[in-house]
């Protein structure tokens, strides 16, 4: 016999290997080839607002568990850590420091901690803090270092709009997308990251990469990605096709802006996404069609960020009417 | 200018009559006729809803009351003889008089003396742990310590002793009202009549196993041993499957079996300290308890 | 591509390090300590009293109802004692102590009984003698047989499914009896058709027993009424509900019983039986257990007698590895943790698992970060999570509602919780509850 004395516990008494840690440092390495990419690009910068993000998530995550709440601090979870990855990533490189740190205040104080902590929160964090940051700053949030690109060198970088504000501006200027064209960096560009925009949405390649890294390992299931992605694809393909003048191809407003960031990695944040892949795929499309309504009609050049928090908001409504279907509900053979 | 400041009043009070007529009636006609006795004795009742009358809550009690023809066996445990006789004058019907009760835990197997054999993980819930096995000791009647009773006490009437692991009824608070022993999965607590000055006498063990069985899970089992059975004078004490019970009504609290218990397993509460010449008029002095 | 159930399920590490050890056969314990309570129902009444000299197969305790079993005398030898004995389910149960007689020789006979292929007796016969000789389900929830067997008048019956999935990972016990009695399986699935009326039969076998399907391949090669089905490997497949929907693509109603889409499931040991009372007059005494575990020196599988104590078969296999933190009777997935290693084996009794200090302890329970993960993986299509918190919330009108009661308690819920939440330990204490109100109710 053993000194310590037998265990008794019910059943299962085996169990798999993934834990809720490792699910949050697994989308952390899927987000680091983004994160190269970006302090390629960007330069330091990227890297002094990224870190900012994460340590001041850490640091309020501690302290208001601690000295507010007086709970058990969870900071080794990797949830504070990922959140301020994700908001860094949702934030231009030259915003100004203290404003990273309100965003993230706002996006562990309010949007998390205060609803209860990791699993309870209604909204996405990191988006929570970066609209906040967005609708109270919104000239530092919507001016982007823009990487400009000389034979593929950088030359330079400059402040300036992203693609599709680029597009919108241009729309509204009365110009027809031939036009704007021009100023539009190319497909190669948008996809290795040679464009304006905030840290982590630049290169869509990485972070299809590390998509498919979560999505081997996964975590995620391709449900809210590729519902995302195709609801956009159908409804800016037909608007495209309708009047190819006025309108972005569907190539231009996947590639660009945050689709691709905020269908991988925040729409898929597993505790404000539906629990079933009929919710899943409902919830996606609701992001999706916001996504491309926003873009193309509303007064902002992105609207995922919104379309995400919209549709978190229907997340519990999704969960209640979406419901896995019941063995033996239905008797789906009768006997011969 | 005077004309949007009366065009704003003008608004604003068509928007309040419209609200208001809207409201009356719609209150018309959902109004549902209650008797007014209802309302009377939910007024009495001590609003604790605490469900140890049978009714989830004094409301559904007090509806209760009023439509029952006979409610002599219907008893608010909380307020006692005082709330039910005052209920009875509202209502002119007969209640019974019930004497008032009190929570008292039928274990002491507390850490030291009643040795954990094997670690429960899981849920921290009696009823749960109940489920799956007989408990981390050797004893399947006593105590798990995961305090369901306490969780469900609506009166603070209960904390768990963090020495013992055992629960402990405060009872200045307690209200009699039942709750605990429904929670409990052991049903270890017992709802026993309260004697002057808090006086109490009962077997604090409901370990049915053999002697040497018991004596070996906990060391202040009953062991069956039916010493307290032959003293009583007034044979108010049981013996059942190896274990004694006290009937209260019966038992006259003169502390003879408390001094026989080989096990000290009967527990006495609240007497005064015994004068020494008592205790040296008995043959094994050394094994009275003196649990306060 | 293989055939399974459709919905959710697991595939946990196997580990069947026993399968490729063939039964062997126990030492006979000095001392047996027969439970009178081994089967779902009514505890069996004792017939014997101290001191009473008891034959192998003697009826010790006689079946308390209709939904109760007959519980025989496993050795030849004296009662000793009826005592209270803390069996499985973790708390004292009447149990029949016997102690062996050394001298007897039927107690240590091997008898290689031939195989006997003719079934001479009618279908209620068949019945009745299963009755008699006190034949439970083997695969773990030990339901009366008879119970399963007797189908009222005018059910529509077409299929017999017998359960050779073993889909709980450890345990090789089915497995090595489908290899080593393969023949006279075939023989008690013919009674059971034979008595069922019933003509054609599917063996189940998960794909990670090539060796056993392909036995069974070619002794049915020519029988067109009994079939082979490959399944492919995912935990719960053995759960009756599941298996019917992988085999024959029928989906058991809600609350309902296999028989309601005209199957009836039946594990391998059960049938084997269910053989060796009707050809060989031999009553349910002894069955297959795996004793098994990681650092166990010398796992295997044995014919044990039923109550055996659990220290006898663990000291058979070498005797409890230093660091032993978990002792399960059953499989990894449903089986029970015991206390100590004095419970007897029961006729439930499938395998004992010795689990060491690095996979004894259960994780920390956090919060729940709404994966999903367990929605997923449910085979029964309910939401582990909302019904655990229900049934901590009190919730039971609601958990009714949400269906708690069709939860098979397989524990894929608890298996795949990143935040290692307690969900099977609520949702089984929820179905207690919401079963009490209903009985309450009706």
């Amino acid at each position: 016999m053993s000194e310590q004395p037998i265990i008794v516990s019910a059943s299962p008494h085996v169990h798999s290997d993934r834990t809720s840690k490792k699910l949050m440092y697994d989308v952390i390495i899927a987000l680091i080839p983004a994160f190269l990419v970006s302090v390629y690009v960007f330069g330091v910068s990227a890297l002094i607002v990224t870190s900012v993000a994460i340590i001041s998530c850490l640091l309020f995550e501690y302290g208001i568990q601690k000295y507010l709440f007086k709970t058990a601090v969870t900071i080794t979870d990797g949830s504070a850590l990922l959140t301020g990855i994700l908001l860094a990533f949702n934030l231009p490189s030259n915003l100004p420091i203290w404003m990273v740190i309100v965003g993230s205040l706002v996006a562990i104080g309010i949007a998390k901690l205060s609803f209860g902590g990791l699993g309870f929160n209604i909204f996405n964090p990191a988006l929570v803090g970066r609209v906040f940051l967005l609708v109270s700053f919104p000239v530092q949030m919507t001016m982007w270092p823009t990487a400009i690109v000389n034979n593929t060198n950088i030359v330079d970088a400059v402040t300036g709009a992203t693609s599709l504000g680029v597009i919108k501006e241009g729309l509204l200027f009365g110009k027809t997308m031939t036009e704007i064209g021009a100023q539009l960096p190319n497909t190669t560009n948008m996809l290795l990251g040679f464009t304006g925009g905030s840290i982590g949405e630049i290169s869509a390649l990485a972070l299809l990469l590390g998509g498919l890294y979560l999505l081997y390992k996964k975590v995620i299931s391709w449900h809210i990605p590729v519902t995302v992605l195709a609801t956009m694809a159908v409804m800016t393909g037909i608007f495209w096709f309708i009047d190819p003048e006025h309108y972005a191809s569907p190539v231009i407003h996947i590639l660009s802006g945050g689709a691709i960031l905020g269908a991988f990695y925040m729409a898929t944040d597993l505790v404000t996404s539906p629990m079933t892949k009929k919710g899943m795929v409902i919830f996606a499309i609701g992001i999706g069609a916001i996504t491309v309504i926003i873009r193309l009609f509303g007064a902002y050049p992105e609207g995922i960020s919104f379309a995400i928090l919209i549709m978190n908001a229907f997340v519990p409504l999704i969960n209640t009417y979406f419901k896995p279907k019941r063995f033996g509900a239905k008797i789906k053979a009768k006997i011969v | 200018m005077s004309e949007s400041v009366l065009y704003s009043i003008f608004l604003l009070a068509s928007l309040g009559i419209i609200a208001a007529v809207v409201l009356y009636l719609v209150s018309k006609k959902f109004y549902v006729y209650e008797d007014p006795l209802i309302g009377e004795v939910d007024a009495i009742l001590p609003a604790a809803n605490c469900g140890g009358c049978g009714s989830p809550g004094c409301k559904a009690f007090a509806e209760k009351l009023v439509k029952t023809e006979d409610i002599s066996d219907l008893f608010c445990p909380v307020g006692g003889n005082a709330v039910m006789k005052m209920v009875a004058e509202v209502l002119g019907k007969q209640v019974a008089e019930k004497e008032p009760t009190l929570a008292v835990i039928r274990c002491q197997g507390a850490c030291d003396v009643r040795p954990k054999t094997t670690e429960y993980q899981g849920p921290r819930n009696c009823a749960i742990s109940a489920m799956i096995y007989s408990g981390e000791t050797d004893c399947q009647y006593g105590c798990l310590g995961d305090g369901d009773c306490v969780a469900v006490c609506k009166f603070d009437a209960m904390y768990m002793d963090e020495a013992t692991g055992l629960p402990v009824v405060i009872t200045d608070k307690c209200t009699s009202c039942g709750a605990c022993a429904e929670a409990c999965p052991r049903d270890i607590i017992e709802m026993r009549p309260k004697h002057k000055k808090d006086l109490k006498i009962f077997v604090g063990c409901l370990n049915e196993d053999k002697a040497g069985i018991a004596k070996k899970s906990c060391d202040v089992a009953c062991i069956g041993c039916s010493k307290c059975e032959d003293i009583c004078p007034k044979d108010a004490i049981t013996m059942l499957n190896n274990l004694a019970y006290i009937d209260p009504i019966t038992c006259t609290l003169c502390r003879k079996c408390v001094e026989v218990c080989p096990t000290h397993s009967i527990i006495e509460t609240n007497f005064p300290p015994k004068k020494v010449k008592k205790v040296e008029a008995i043959v094994e002095p050394e094994k009275i308890k003196t649990d306060a | 591509m293989l055939k399974t159930f459709p919905k959710g399920g697991v595939h946990p590490p196997e580990n069947k390090i026993t399968s490729s050890k063939s039964i062997k056969r126990m030492t006979v314990p000095k001392v047996v300590y027969v439970p009178i309570s081994q089967h779902i129902g009514i505890p069996a009444e004792i017939i014997v009293n101290v001191k009473d000299t008891v034959e192998i197969g003697q009826v010790i305790a006689k079946s308390g109802g209709f939904v109760s079993s007959n519980v025989h005398s496993p050795v030849a030898g004296t009662v000793t004692k009826l005592d209270l004995i803390i069996d499985t389910s973790g708390y004292k149960k009447q149990c029949i102590i016997i102690r062996t007689d050394p001298k007897n020789e039927a107690n240590f006979q091997e008898v290689d009984y031939p195989l006997i292929k003719d079934i001479t007796l009618e279908p209620k016969a068949i019945l009745q003698k299963i009755n008699d000789y006190g034949i439970v389900g083997l695969g773990g929830a030990t339901f009366p047989s008879h119970v399963k067997l007797s189908v009222k008048e005018g059910t529509v019956l077409d299929h017999l499914i017998i359960n050779g999935v073993e889909c709980e990972p450890y345990l090789t016990a089915d497995h090595r009896l489908m290899l080593e009695k393969a023949e006279e399986i075939i023989v008690g699935i013919e009674i059971l058709m034979h008595a069922l009326h019933i003509n054609k039969a599917v063996i189940g076998i998960e794909n990670n027993k090539k060796d056993a399907i392909d036995i069974f391949k070619k002794l049915t090669q020519n029988n067109e009424k009994i079939k082979v089905a490959a399944l492919q490997v995912k935990y719960p497949q053995g759960g009756e509900k599941q298996l019917v929907r992988a085999i024959l693509n029928r989906e058991v109603p809600k609350n309902g019983l296999p028989l309601d889409v005209g199957v009836i499931v039946h594990n391998v040991g059960t049938i084997f039986a269910i053989y060796q009372a009707i050809q060989h007059n031999i009553p349910l005494t002894e069955r297959v257990v795996t004793v098994t575990g990681k650092k166990l020196e010398n796992p295997a599988n044995y014919w044990v007698k039923i109550g055996t104590p659990i220290t006898d078969l663990v000291n058979e296999v070498g005797g409890l590895p230093e660091g032993t933190r978990k002792i399960v009777n059953g499989g990894p997935m449903m089986g029970k943790a015991i206390k100590n290693t004095d419970v007897p084996v029961t006729k439930g009794t499938s395998g004992i698992l010795v689990i060491n200090e690095d996979e004894a302890s259960r994780g920390e329970p956090k919060n729940c970060i709404r994966c999903g993960e367990c929605v997923f993986v449910c085979p029964m299509g309910l939401e582990p999570h909302l019904l655990m918190n229900l049934s901590e919330k009190g919730m039971y009108e609601k958990a009714s509602a949400e269906d708690i009661m069709t939860c098979i308690e397989c524990g894929s819920c608890s298996y795949v919780c990143p935040s290692h939440r307690p969900l099977l330990d609520y949702i089984r204490f929820g179905k207690q509850i919401v079963k009490k109100l209903n009985t309450a109710k009706n």
